[in-house]
């Protein structure tokens, strides 16, 4: 029995609604992987999603899981962990669930490095209400609302990330399973808000629109465009982690963001304890002078 | 049915794509798109028109149904015409800013899908969310099938940009029954269809130097409440609107539309008071009751907001009983939404209303169930709180 079977609600939840080729299973299993791995109990994970193909991954394992309005389930998750710090509270979003109806969302608890891991299935297109521009749609590229090319340009959601303040900021494909696994793990173990972008393959819409063949062609077109931060990083023997050069088509992988900062709930519970014990020091007082 | 004075061609089409018709010919200067099922379809379908350049609009898709009606309202006050459509809790995020477009009087019109709101998450049909923006200042008009929906939205222009109206208008379809439902119907030829909505001539507009204005400043305890007020002279003068359009539509058409549609209601002893698709539904069992001798009639309620509360009591004055079927709860109310309203039109009648609650988050109002409400009603055991009708308990 694969890792997998562990944790799916086969009985009660499936078939899955994802269609044939669809990239979100393969982000699903290695975030499942990825927290089976670390030995987490399953009752202290709680997955939290909103609304789109994405949003329906927490539906199909057997975790504590919230399923919530489009682009606000990091605000709920931020409720839950404020009240259960103790949980690891995982948000899985689509990409137009996280950086365009729930961008504000996205860059304030980046802001506030909350320890909430969000994983981005980013397949660049609304999938599930029929293959809408999304805000990661690439510059001239099709979609059902841009049948003439895209003209808007992309957000690029790691760069958003790290500029936003997040703490933990990596990339990975699905074509490289095993490796966004990884990132997913260290985001987990990681104390602030940690973000692992998996860039996917939609074949039924954005690869169908984009003639980019089959989802075995679109897993190929993800190796070959793939392209690992550390390779550039020698090349060049620079250190800045988020580069502007041109990578002609291609995208960076790998960890851009890994550093500590001061967590919010951390800090919350800090100031609640000093504030108490300093109002409580001043009552004290006052009850001596009477 | 009156005589049509124009040619008219008949065309299958689903609900969605009847009021992206009804938009394609109207031709709108703006369009604010957001997708969300069910109503994504339609403006699919519009964007398409846009994009082959059978429409002069300027169609943007924005980041959040929010957006939608802000970037809506920024359109019409700028002195255009501006279309959005939405479903369920597309329509619960453009809260805020419904009440921004009335409060301005900006003559929006925006087709909604009902849908039922989350949560738990449902996709289906109930008319939750419109009901919801029942107070919102908008005008709210009903619809049975996808011919009216497609009527329905080429009326609302007119009635929205009246000078004595100037009110936001939604026109509603049930989701999927009648938005996602292939049905034939008629429409007009894109001249007529044009002449009849005519040109909007904004009274006030922004970016207007000849006569500069401002909109939504700051309004305290000084005239706050007149403007207020004012929104409800808005909704007096409608109605008088919503008849003239009826009037001038059915000598276009033949298909006249009033305020409420009587249905075998003449010598009816008991009736079944509904909106939207179950209208049609309703209709059939009426029919079959008839057949067996036992006289009921239906009143569907076309226009919810303004509420036709004296057209509604007059059809109904002459029953015994009545029941109202709502497809929306109000949570520790002592009915639905409808029932409410229309207990409130029968003041000091003395005819019992009984509420039921149907069809929530897309279960199907079967004829049976219908049947079970009527009975109910001849039979003088309806329940003096609400039932439900199809629900397990």
């Amino acid at each position: 029995m694969s890792v997998m079977h562990k944790y799916i609600r086969s009985t009660k939840k499936f078939p899955h609604l994802w269609c044939a080729g669809c990239g979100n299973g393969i982000g699903l299993s290695a975030l499942v992987r990825a927290i089976d791995s670390l030995g987490f109990n399953r009752n202290e994970v709680i997955l939290i999603s909103g609304i789109g193909c994405a949003a329906r991954a927490p539906v199909y394992v057997d975790f504590n899981t919230l399923h919530t309005t489009h682009g606000r389930a990091l605000a709920f998750a931020t409720g839950i962990k404020l009240v259960k710090p103790n949980l690891h509270v995982v948000v899985i979003m689509g990409d137009g669930d996280a950086v365009a109806i729930g961008g504000n969302h996205f860059i304030h608890s980046c802001r506030r490095n909350i320890d909430i891991t969000a994983i981005v299935f980013n397949n660049r297109i609304y999938g599930m209400t029929g293959g809408q521009c999304s805000p990661t749609t690439p510059r001239g590229e099709y979609a059902t609302t841009v049948p003439y090319g895209n003209i808007d340009y992309a957000f690029d959601i790691c760069n958003l990330a790290a500029g936003a303040g997040a703490t933990f900021v990596a990339r990975g494909t699905t074509y490289y399973a095993r490796e966004t696994e990884r990132f997913i793990r260290k985001a987990l173990e990681h104390k602030g808000f940690s973000v692992v972008e998996i860039i996917s393959q939609c074949p039924t819409i954005y690869g169908r629109l984009n003639k980019m063949g089959g989802p075995i062609e679109m897993l190929r077109w993800l190796r070959d465009h793939a392209v690992p931060i550390e390779k550039v990083r020698q090349r060049w023997s620079g250190e800045s982690n988020l580069l502007k050069e041109d990578l002609g088509g291609k995208f960076l992988t790998g960890i851009f963001v890994d550093r500590e900062a001061s967590e919010f709930v951390s800090e919350y519970y800090k100031m609640a304890a000093r504030v108490r014990s300093e109002t409580r020091r001043k009552t004290k007082q006052t009850r001596r002078k009477r | 049915m009156a005589r049509k004075s124009v040619s008219m061609t008949k065309l299958a089409l689903t609900g969605n794509e009847a009021v992206a018709e009804a938009f394609r010919q109207v031709n709108p200067d703006v369009a604010a798109v957001y997708p969300i099922t069910p109503q994504t379809e339609l403006m699919h379908k519009f964007s398409e028109y846009v994009y082959d350049g059978k429409v002069e609009t300027e169609l943007i898709a924005v980041e959040s149904e929010h957006s939608a009606m802000s970037a809506a309202v920024g359109a019409a006050a700028g002195g255009v015409r501006a279309i959005t459509a939405t479903s369920a809790n597309g329509l619960a995020l453009m809260w805020e800013v419904l009440y921004i477009a009335s409060g301005l009087r900006l003559p929006i019109v925006m087709a909604v899908v009902n849908r039922a709101l989350s949560g738990p998450l449902n996709i289906h049909c109930d008319h939750s969310d419109a009901m919801g923006a029942r107070d919102s200042g908008w005008i709210q008009i009903y619809s049975e099938n996808s011919q009216e929906a497609y009527d329905n939205a080429l009326q609302a222009f007119r009635i929205a940009e009246h000078s004595g109206v100037l009110l936001p208008t939604m026109i509603t379809m049930d989701g999927f029954i009648i938005s996602h439902t292939t049905e034939v119907l008629e429409i007009l030829d894109d001249a007529a269809a044009r002449e009849f909505v005519g040109e909007y001539k904004p009274m006030y507009t922004l970016l207007n130097p000849e006569q500069p204005v401002t909109m939504g400043p700051l309004d305290l305890q000084d005239y706050y409440f007149e403007h207020k007020r004012q929104q409800v002279e808005g909704m007096y003068n409608a109605p008088a609107v919503i008849e003239q359009v009826a009037q001038e539509y059915a000598a276009l058409t033949g298909r006249k539309y009033g305020f409420i549609e009587a249905y075998r209601m003449e010598d009816a002893e008991t009736a079944v008071v509904v909106m939207g698709s179950a209208a049609g539904t309703t209709k059939d069992v009426v029919d079959t009751l008839r057949e067996r001798g036992i006289k009921v009639g239906m009143v569907k309620l076309r226009v919810f907001r303004p509420f036709p509360h004296e057209q509604l009591a007059e059809a109904l004055s002459h029953l015994k009983s009545v029941a109202v079927l709502d497809r929306c709860i109000s949570f520790g109310a002592q009915g639905g939404p409808v029932y409410m309203e229309t207990r409130s039109a029968m003041y000091g009648k003395e005819i019992p209303i009984y509420s039921y609650i149907y069809g929530l988050g897309g279960r199907d109002l079967i004829p049976s169930l219908v049947e079970s409400a009527y009975n109910d009603l001849f039979e003088g055991t309806p329940d003096p709180k609400m039932r439900y009708l199809g629900l397990r308990e």
